[in-house]
């Protein structure tokens, strides 16, 4: 199959909802294949590339942070990227500026920049397929 | 004819809004189109055998392809053998497969 270029849209925040379990478990599946990737991050979504979250210890579970190996969702968007490029593809993730603003989420892991909802329209334009998943 | 993947996420028990994904489902299929269907999270709840499901049978008599997501039978403890007639388990990369043949994609 050739190379193709898949956008998401993604509306959730993190650690909230099993949307963006599967939606990074499909763009996984496009970096293994080498595909180009655009992703619009917004609205919640906006903060799952902000560079200060750290895991935490489960205090509750007397585990701390290497034994409760609490995944965050920067390392996610960073393994992402990093997933694409080993396989000849690439990743294009836009955080909405202005949703990042109102959440003061403004600083992101390398890699990933910030936006607005015209890079969505572009995306769209320059994209084979465009798949939104939206808040509840 | 036109090729459709309609995603599903939401459990009919949960959300009613799940009724106008089947219906547009069935209503695509009378209108000549081909569509598949992919359940996804809480959207296998209804593909147990034995589930009070009638709309998600009208779905799979009207001859959508009915897909249920393999990690989350999984996460549910839905055993491929549990699964409604009609309904195929799957890979997720159904998904990714779909969208790069350019097939018209929607997820609720």
């Amino acid at each position: 199959m050739s190379k193709k270029t898949l956008t998401f849209a993604l509306m959730d925040a993190p650690y909230e909802s099993e949307n963006l379990t599967t939606a990074f478990r499909l763009l996984a599946i496009a970096a293994e294949r080498g595909f180009t990737i655009n992703v619009f991050a917004y609205e919640g979504a906006s903060a799952l590339a902000f560079a200060k979250q750290v895991p935490h210890p489960n205090p509750v579970h007397g585990k701390n942070v290497a034994e409760e190996n609490h995944p965050t969702t920067k390392d996610q968007v960073a393994a992402l990227l990093a997933c694409a490029e080993e396989n000849g593809g690439k990743v294009d993730w836009v955080n909405c500026g202005m949703c990042v603003d109102e959440r003061g989420v403004n600083e992101f892991v390398p890699g990933t920049r910030r936006g607005s909802p015209a890079d969505l329209h572009a995306f769209t334009e320059a994209s084979d397929n465009v798949l939104v998943i939206p808040t509840k | 004819m036109s090729r459709y993947m309609l995603i599903e996420s939401r459990d009919p028990f949960d959300s009613n809004d799940v009724a106008f994904t089947y219906g547009l489902a069935c209503d695509l299929v009378k209108a000549g189109h081909d569509v598949a269907l992919v359940l996804v999270q809480n959207g296998v709840l209804p593909a147990r055998r034995g589930a009070n499901a009638d709309g998600l049978a009208a779905v799979i008599k009207a001859g959508v392809r009915v897909l249920a997501d393999d990690f989350s039978l999984s996460e549910r403890g839905i055993a491929n053998a549990r699964l409604t007639s009609g309904v195929e388990p799957t890979k997720i990369d159904v998904v990714i497969d779909h969208m790069a043949e350019g097939h018209k994609t929607l997820w609720h």
